[in-house]
C-alpha cells in the first residue's frame, strides 16, 4: 500500500530526514519508535504533505501513485490519514460542520454525491458512541479549548468518519490519561481491519499495549536504524534508545 | 508565510468602465459652483440656502488627520462637484435609461429585467452623481413606502427633507459631511409611514463612473412611529490609477417603535495591491438617530474595498429604551487601510447597544477599529457590550482596537471583549489534511469567524458577502 523509498528531508535547510526506507502492506500495524528529533513526526507530516518541509531525495507511492506530487487534500481524499500531534485550534468553525465539510470533500474527489444529512447524523453517532464523546461535541468548535485527550479522541473520531486506507498516526499516545488510552485504542483497534493500514508513531510503548503492531522501526536521526517484530519495542523499554544512538556512529564508521 | 510574493493576483472584477456621454461641472469648488449644480437640480431656496451655510463652515473647517491611514494630500480644487449622464428626456420608467448604464448594472449582476430582478429586493441605482432608477416602485406605491432619489424627495416631499435634512448629522458635524451638505448630488429618500412594516429589502447601488469626480451622496431615512424597514446599499468603482473621493451623509431617524436596519457591503476599487496607486478614499459619515421610544436601529456593515476607509455608523439613543447595533467586517488587504468602528451615545433611559466587530488584515494592510460608547448622566441603567475581534493573515499586516469608553451614570453597564488571532498555515494545512481545498478551508475559517456579523444581513445578501471574503483572501493566503 506504501512504499517510501531512500526518502529525504529538510526544513529551513536543515536535513531531518536522510533516507528513510519503509513498505507497509493492506492489513498490518507498523509502529516507528525512537528518541525525540529522531525525525518520526516530519516524516508523518511529509506523508500528509505539510508545506514548510522540502523533499530533497526519495520517493513515496501510495497505492501505485506518487504521493509526493498530489496536493494535501488530494492524498487524504486518495485515503491518507494522519492524526495529528498537535490538533490546531479553528474557531468559529464547529466540528459537525467541518466533519461534514471534509466527509463532502472525499465524495466530491471520487465523483459521489454529498452525503446526506440524515445518513451523516446516524454515522456521526455511532462513531461517536465509540469514540464516547458527548453530544454537545458537535456544536462546539473545532478543537478550541479541547483538553489533550479530547484533542486526540477527535482526531481519532475524524479517522473513523473519513474511513481512510492508511492511518498514520503521530503521538496519539501522548498527554493521554489511562481513560484516554484505552478509548483512543478502541476506536483504533475498531479501525483496523485487513483492507487498512496503519503507522504508529510513538515515543513510549505505551499505546502498543493496546494496539499490537506485527511491525516495530526504531528511528534515529533521519534513518531506521533497526526493525523487527513487536518483541523490539519490549527491548526498547528496557534498554531506552542510547545503545541504538550510539551505535550509530560507529556504524557509520564501518 | 510570504503574503507579500502573493500581492500581484488579486483581481477586482467591477473594474471596468462605463463609456457613455456625460454632463459635467469644471473642476473647482466655489460658491457659483454649488449655485449652479443647485440651479442644474431646480432645488427650492431653503436647500441653496443649506448648501450655502455648509460651504461656508467647510471653508472655516480643516481637514482631521487623526485616522490611523497615510495618505497624499486632497487637492478639493482638482475634483469635478457634478457628473451625469447626459439625457433628452425624463426617465419615465428604467427601460428609459441608457442602455450603456444599465449594460453596466448587469456586468455588476445587479439584474434589471422584470423577471431576473431579485426577488423581494427594490433596487435604486446612483450611477455617479444620479439616481438612474428605482425597481419594484409599484409595490412600493401600493404599501405607501417611498424609495426614491433625494433629488425627487426634495420635489415631492420637500417640507420631509427640510425637517430632517441635517437633523442627524449637522452641516458643521465635520470636515467631510460639511463638504457633502455642501455639494451632495445625488442618493436615496425612504419614507416608511407610521404602522408600516415594509413589504420587501430596499436598496441601493452606487456606482462611481467618471475618473476625476468626487461621489457624494446623502441618503436620508425616515421612519415613522411602528414602522420597520430593511435596507441595503452596495457600491463598486472602476479601477484608475489616481484616487476618488467618496464623502456620503447617510441620516437615519426612527420615530416611536420604529425599526430600521441598514446594511452596506462596500467593495469600492482598493487601488493596485503592490504600487499603492489608485482606489477610492471612502470618508463618510453615517448615523441614526432612535428618536422615539423603544425604536432600534441596526448597522451591519462588510467592507472590502476602498483604498481608504474611514467611517463610524453610529446611533444617537434619545428614547428610552431604544437600542443601537453595530455589526460590522471589515477585511484588508493589498495596501488598504480601514478605521473604522462606531458611536454608541446612550441619551435615554434603558437604552442599549451591542458592537461586535471583525477586522481581517492581510497582506501589508491596517486595519483599525475605533469606537466611542458615551453614557450621558441621565441615561440610568444603559447597557453596552462590545466585542472586539481581529484576525490577520500573515506577518506585515497590522490590526489596532481603539476604544473610547465615557460613562456619566453609576448605573450603566458596560463591557468590552477584545480577542487577536492568526490565520495560520497550520490551520489551513489542517483542513487540507482532511480533505477540504484551501480555498474552502479560507471560506470556512473567515466566515466562521464573522459568522455573529454576517447573519445580521438580509438572506439575499449573506451568501454574497460569504463568496466575496473568501475571494478577496484568496491570493493573500498561501
Amino acid at each position: 500500500m506504501l512504499e517510501i523509498k531512500n526518502l529525504s528531508a529538510s526544513i529551513d535547510g536543515k536535513e531531518i530526514l536522510k533516507g528513510v526506507n519503509l513498505s507497509i502492506k493492506a492489513g498490518e500495524i507498523h509502529a516507528i519508535m525512537g528518541p525525540n528529533g529522531a525525525g518520526k513526526s516530519t516524516l508523518a507530516k511529509i506523508l500528509a504533505g505539510h508545506p514548510s518541509y522540502e523533499v530533497t531525495e526519495g520517493e513515496v507511492f501510495f497505492e501505485g501513485k506518487n504521493l509526493l506530487d498530489m496536493e494535501p487534500e488530494d492524498r487524504a481524499n486518495s485515503g491518507v490519514f494522519m492524526s495529528f500531534q498537535y490538533p490546531v485550534e479553528i474557531p468559529g468553525v464547529s466540528n459537525i460542520e467541518f466533519l461534514r465539510a471534509a466527509m463532502n470533500a472525499k465524495r466530491k474527489f471520487r465523483g459521489e454525491a454529498e452525503i446526506s444529512l440524515e445518513n451523516f447524523m446516524i454515522l456521526l453517532d455511532e462513531q461517536m458512541k465509540h469514540m464516547e464523546i458527548k453530544e454537545e461535541f458537535k456544536e462546539r468548535n473545532l478543537n478550541e479549548g479541547f483538553s489533550g485527550g479530547e484533542k486526540k479522541r477527535n482526531e481519532i473520531l475524524q479517522m473513523l468518519m473519513l474511513s481512510p486506507m492508511l492511518a498514520i498516526l503521530d503521538e496519539t499516545d501522548s498527554g493521554l490519561d489511562i481513560d484516554a488510552m484505552r478509548i483512543v485504542a478502541k476506536g483504533v483497534n475498531h479501525f483496523s481491519n485487513k483492507d487498512r493500514a496503519l503507522l504508529l508513531i510513538t515515543h513510549y510503548q505505551r499505546l502498543l499495549e493496546y494496539v499490537k503492531p506485527k511491525f516495530v522501526h526504531v528511528m534515529v536521526d533521519g534513518r531506521i536504524v533497526r526493525s523487527g517484530g513487536p518483541e523490539l519495542a519490549l527491548e526498547l523499554e528496557e534498554r531506552g534508545y542510547d545503545w541504538l544512538t550510539m551505535s550509530s556512529p560507529y556504524e557509520e564508521a564501518v | 508565510m510570504a503574503a507579500e510574493t502573493h500581492l500581484g493576483g488579486t483581481e477586482y472584477k467591477y473594474g471596468f468602465v462605463t463609456d457613455v456621454e456625460m454632463e459635467k461641472l469644471p473642476k473647482g469648488l466655489n460658491e457659483d459652483v454649488i449655485r449652479q449644480i443647485s440651479a442644474k437640480k431646480e432645488e427650492p431656496p431653503f436647500l441653496l440656502e443649506f448648501r450655502l451655510k455648509a460651504y461656508r463652515r467647510w471653508l472655516e473647517m480643516e481637514e482631521p488627520h487623526w485616522v490611523n491611514a497615510k495618505y497624499p494630500a486632497i487637492d478639493y480644487q482638482n475634483i469635478s462637484y457634478y457628473s451625469a449622464p447626459k439625457q433628452k428626456a425624463k426617465l419615465n420608467s428604467l427601460s428609459d435609461a441608457d442602455p450603456e448604464i444599465l449594460k453596466t448594472f448587469e456586468r455588476l449582476g445587479i439584474p434589471l429585467d422584470e423577471q431576473l430582478r431579485l426577488t423581494n429586493v427594490a433596487v435604486d441605482l446612483v450611477f455617479d452623481s444620479v439616481s438612474i432608477g428605482t425597481t419594484f416602485k409599484k409595490k412600493l406605491e401600493d404599501a405607501g413606502v417611498v424609495l426614491c432619489s433625494i433629488s425627487e424627495a426634495i420635489h415631492i416631499y420637500p417640507e420631509l427633507v427640510e425637517k430632517y435634512l441635517g437633523s442627524v448629522v449637522p452641516i458643521g458635524d465635520n470636515y467631510f459631511a460639511a463638504l457633502n451638505s455642501a455639494v451632495f448630488s445625488d442618493g436615496s429618500f425612504v419614507y416608511i409611514p407610521k404602522g408600516i412594516h415594509c413589504p420587501m429589502e430596499l436598496s441601493t447601488y452606487f456606482r462611481i463612473n467618471d475618473k476625476e469626480t468626487g461621489q457624494f451622496e446623502r441618503t436620508l431615512i425616515i421612519a415613522e412611529e411602528g414602522s420597520y424597514v430593511s435596507y441595503l446599499e452596495g457600491c463598486t468603482a472602476p479601477a484608475y490609477d489616481n484616487n476618488q473621493l467618496h464623502a456620503a451623509v447617510v441620516e437615519l431617524i426612527a420615530l416611536d417603535n420604529a425599526q430600521i436596519k441598514y446594511a452596506t457591503v462596500q467593495n469600492w476599487y482598493s487601488g493596485n495591491p503592490i504600487t499603492g496607486e489608485g482606489g477610492v478614499y471612502n470618508f463618510v459619515t453615517k448615523r441614526g438617530r432612535c428618536a422615539g421610544v423603544n425604536s432600534k436601529i441596526s448597522w451591519t456593515q462588510v467592507e472590502v474595498g476602498a483604498a481608504i476607509t474611514w467611517k463610524y455608523p453610529s446611533c444617537i439613543l434619545q428614547g428610552d429604551n431604544s437600542v443601537g447595533e453595530f455589526y460590522s467586517v471589515a477585511l484588508t488587504n493589498g495596501q488598504m487601510q480601514a478605521d473604522t468602528g462606531t458611536k454608541m451615545i446612550h441619551l435615554g433611559k434603558n437604552t442599549k447597544s451591542t458592537i461586535i466587530s471583525k477586522g481581517i488584515a492581510a497582506d501589508l494592510s491596517h486595519n483599525s477599529y475605533r469606537g466611542l460608547v458615551k453614557v450621558a448622566p441621565r441615561a440610568t441603567n444603559a447597557r453596552n457590550y462590545t466585542q472586539c475581534d481581529s484576525m490577520l493573515v500573515g506577518a506585515k499586516c497590522s490590526a489596532n482596537t481603539f476604544p473610547y469608553i465615557e460613562v456619566h451614570n453609576a448605573s450603566s453597564q458596560v463591557e468590552h471583549e477584545a480577542s487577536t488571532s492568526k490565520m495560520s498555515e497550520e490551520q489551513l494545512f489542517y483542513f487540507q489534511a482532511r480533505g477540504i481545498a484551501m480555498e474552502d478551508a479560507i471560506n470556512m475559517i473567515v466566515n466562521g469567524f464573522c459568522k455573529d456579523v454576517i447573519q445580521e444581513l438580509p438572506l439575499e445578501f449573506a451568501t454574497e458577502a460569504q463568496k466575496l471574503l473568501g475571494l478577496k483572501l484568496e491570493n493573500s493566503v498561501g
